[in-house]
């Protein structure tokens, strides 16, 4: 890997790492009274590793000239690795939290392992560690085929993709030392935070300046998407985490927003976390592995046009549908539902545009469980976002706000679209990555498949069912006119449920075991060959697009 | 308009552009009104700030995960009236940096719970939740009573929060530690203090029954205790409020 970097960017690379542990070391002495102190010394050991492996690849040859003719996907390759390794902690960890339900003595007695500390850790690693170093990996591929020019540097792409690991160690870490901003899906407290934004404005950087070298005159769908992901990430990420720390040597802050005002922030940040993060950024995905693997043209590009700017548009109206009913102004309220509701047709076309593209390749989604993958994952899309849409209208929202029909929506998003589009899009990129017909086994492909599509459906149907049922009880009254039900009542009635959501997680986990071996597998025993030249021709995908001519 | 985007699809400035103005546009309308227009909170004058002690109580419950199981927030559904009393006001998370609302209710809503249980009950529950409610699937925290309350930085956590506008005064931030000590120590002569500087409904007690050492029990159960109980303004009629 050092040898790839020029000797300017392995200077650069150990300047960054000096002034890394300078922080570190900062940060363990300010800190020595409190877990933030720990946190020092974790930063310390990362730049010490990485100044170690910098110094030991230093004296190898230079890369030759010859490199700007190749696409560079040494970090895609390293992103996957590390997203399958994030897949397989993040969803143990989820299924071990849903076997709390059952069993809540099953942690130990310690307080890292309690409950209330680990959740965090199974949806930090599975939607950033996971989802997060997917979209990396996977934007940079498309980025350089779509664009057909070779990323500008060797060294930016690195640091954006270890920068952003360290960033989810640091978090995953925290929680169970029992740091965390209490802010659903933006829990890392502010030092976290603030490293966040370095790595994420070079990722950004990265996209323009390998745009600013493109051979091709448009901007493919797929980087539309992955743009919208970057930016208003940044965008959520910087205002939702604005927070005053209680000194610099403690790891604790308190928000810069309170109660009401404070409560829309986050939903607007937490709605829109699914929007551009698990949406828009796995609609790149789509856009790009869908049509490859297909081998056929989008359907339509209005369709994508008319769905890309609805979702940029609409998404970030839509986050005040957490808050029915409470103490939040009305008016905001019917805004996002009203919203949620217009919603439903960008989704719709996205989704409909991807299994119209599918037309005259349904053998290949018969034969071919990767390209399957990908077709379930876009009617799972579609799906969840018609139960959003639902679940937003003020009086469903009564019902189902605050019970596990909310946690069986959101898995239907994560397990049925976020997950599975992205199995479809490494097994898609794993094989052409690493110079492989394909991949190691298609039957073990095909037994993820059904692992996972078995997994995610008993998971769903499981809360469901107990969502609807919870629900329900909380609000039956008997014939004297009060209420019917204890609160213990509906937490008894819930026990099968929470037994069958643990089995659906757990085929869940097993499917992406599997799919783990699969690919070290491939790895494995990858026959070398030179890298992928910057072909003349364009991309297919791109050249099969029907592109509207000037004045239409 | 297909044509517009023709252009705009090979400017990779302007698609940046485009999309930041187009995503700004919901959070600015629902958001900035919050924060000016004056009817979004409540106009309280009873309401009471959070003493050394409850704040470090809540720290515990923000570290521990209590909010991903318990809501701090009462719809305005009958049923949530009935079960767990009056329906939430803006102005009760008023001081709250960040708010516990909750999203999922795997235990009962807490925004209530103030007075309504027995410390023992607390200190019973947190140590062994099936001893007192056999079907509970809440985690035991038995660490708590026996851990020290770290409390020699609780001025540096007021002043933090006064900075985000919560208004703690000088002698608050001052005597915060001994406040908090003072607090779970009622024969001690700390106790007035925080009689004076945080009122007369200040709960002083004992709060973990163990004297002499302040424990992160003591800090949690105090919090509990406060919970709904900051401000009697959700339990007057709402013709009193809009006066």
């Amino acid at each position: 890997m050092i040898g790839q970097l020029t000797k300017n960017e392995r200077q650069i690379a150990l300047i960054i790492l000096l002034a890394l542990a300078v922080c570190g070391l900062a940060m363990a002495v300010a800190g020595r009274e409190d877990p933030f102190g720990a946190h020092g010394t974790l930063v310390i050991l990362a730049a010490l590793a990485g100044i170690f492996f910098v110094i030991a690849g230093y004296y190898l040859p230079e890369p030759s000239e010859e490199r700007h003719y190749h696409y560079y996907d040494d970090p895609t390759k390293a992103g996957i690795v590390l997203a399958m390794g994030w897949a397989v902690i993040g969803l143990f960890v989820g299924d071990w939290v849903a076997w709390l339900f059952v069993f809540p003595e099953f942690n130990f007695d310690a307080g890292w392992s309690s409950f209330g500390r680990i959740r965090p850790v199974h949806t930090t690693a599975v939607i950033f560690g996971f989802g997060g170093n997917a979209l990396i990996a996977t934007s940079l591929h498309v980025l350089q085929r779509t664009s057909r020019a070779r990323l500008p540097d060797q060294l930016s792409p690195w640091f954006v993709l270890l920068g952003y690991n360290l960033f989810c160690v640091v978090s995953v870490t925290g929680y169970m030392m029992g740091i965390t901003q209490s802010k659903e899906y933006a829990e890392p407290e502010w030092y976290a935070d603030i490293w966040l934004v370095i790595v994420w404005v070079t990722y950004f950087v990265i996209y323009l300046r390998t745009l600013a070298r493109r051979k091709e005159p448009h901007i493919y769908v797929a980087n539309w998407y992955y743009m919208a992901f970057i930016l208003v990430v940044a965008v959520l990420h910087i205002v939702n985490n604005l927070a005053v720390p209680v000194s610099l040597g403690h790891a604790k802050s308190y928000s810069s927003f309170s109660g009401v005002q404070d409560a829309m922030t986050q939903w607007w940040y937490g709605h829109n976390a699914v929007a551009f993060f698990l949406t828009a950024g796995f609609l790149g995905m789509m856009y790009y592995y869908l049509p490859k693997r297909a081998d056929r043209p989008i359907f339509s590009y209005r369709m994508s046009i008319i769905s890309f700017w609805g979702i940029t548009f609409l998404y970030m109206w839509a986050g005040s549908h957490h808050l029915h009913y409470t103490a939040l102004p009305h008016w905001v309220q019917t805004l996002g539902m009203t919203f949620s509701v217009m919603l439903l047709v960008p989704s719709w076309a996205s989704a409909a545009n991807a299994l119209l593209t599918l037309n005259g390749a349904w053998d290949k989604v018969r034969d071919d469980a990767t390209l399957r993958f990908m077709m379930v994952a876009a009617v799972f899309y579609g799906l969840s976002t018609f139960e959003g849409s639902f679940l937003a209208v003020r009086p469903v929202n009564s019902l189902s706000h605050y019970t596990d029909w909310t946690v069986g929506h959101v898995h239907a998003g994560a397990l049925g679209w976020v997950a599975l589009i992205t199995f479809g899009a490494i097994y898609a990129s794993v094989p052409w990555l690493w110079k492989r017909e394909s991949m190691y086994s298609a039957r073990l492909v095909e037994v993820h498949f059904w692992f996972a599509v078995a997994g995610t459906i008993i998971y769903v149907f499981a809360m469901w069912n107990s969502g609807i049922i919870q629900g329900l009880m909380w609000r039956t009254y008997n014939e004297n006119g009060t209420l019917a039900y204890s609160f213990v009542d509906s937490l008894v009635a819930m026990r099968p449920y929470y037994i069958a959501r643990a089995i659906g997680g757990l085929f869940f986990l097993i499917g992406a075991v599997v799919g783990s071996y699969n690919i070290w597998m491939t790895i494995r025993t990858a026959s070398r060959k030179t890298s992928e030249t910057i072909a003349e021709r364009p991309d297919p995908v791109i050249a099969g697009t029907p592109v509207l001519q000037p004045g239409e | 308009m297909f044509g517009l985007h023709y252009r705009l699809e090979r400017k990779a400035i302007g698609l940046m552009l485009a999309i930041i103005g187009v995503a700004s546009i919901g959070g600015i309308v629902e958001i900035v009104p919050l924060f000016t227009i004056r009817q979004t909170v409540e106009d309280v004058p009873d309401m009471r700030l959070y003493t050394p002690l409850e704040l470090a109580g809540r720290n515990i419950y923000i570290r521990e995960g209590c909010y991903a199981c318990h809501s701090q927030m009462i719809r305005t559904l009958r049923d949530e009236v009935e079960r767990y009393g009056p329906y939430s006001l803006a102005v009760e998370s008023k001081y709250d940096h960040p708010m516990l609302w909750g999203s999922k209710r795997t235990g009962p809503d807490l925004a209530r719970i103030g007075g309504k249980y027995s410390d023992e009950w607390h200190v019973a529950h947190l140590n062994n939740p099936r001893q007192v409610v056999a079907q509970s699937v809440m985690p035991a925290y038995r660490w708590l009573a026996g851990t020290a309350l770290r409390s020699d930085d609780l001025g540096l956590h007021l002043k933090a929060l006064r900075r985000v506008g919560v208004p703690y005064s000088d002698e608050m931030i001052a005597n915060a530690q001994s406040d908090a000590y003072g607090q779970a120590a009622p024969e001690t002569p700390f106790a007035e203090g925080v009689v004076k500087r945080y009122g007369q409904a200040t709960n002083v007690r004992d709060f973990d029954g163990v004297r002499d050492v302040l424990t992160e029990m003591d800090a949690l159960v105090a919090y509990l205790q406060i919970l709904g109980r900051l401000t009697d303004a959700a339990h007057k009629p709402v013709a009193a409020l809009e006066r």
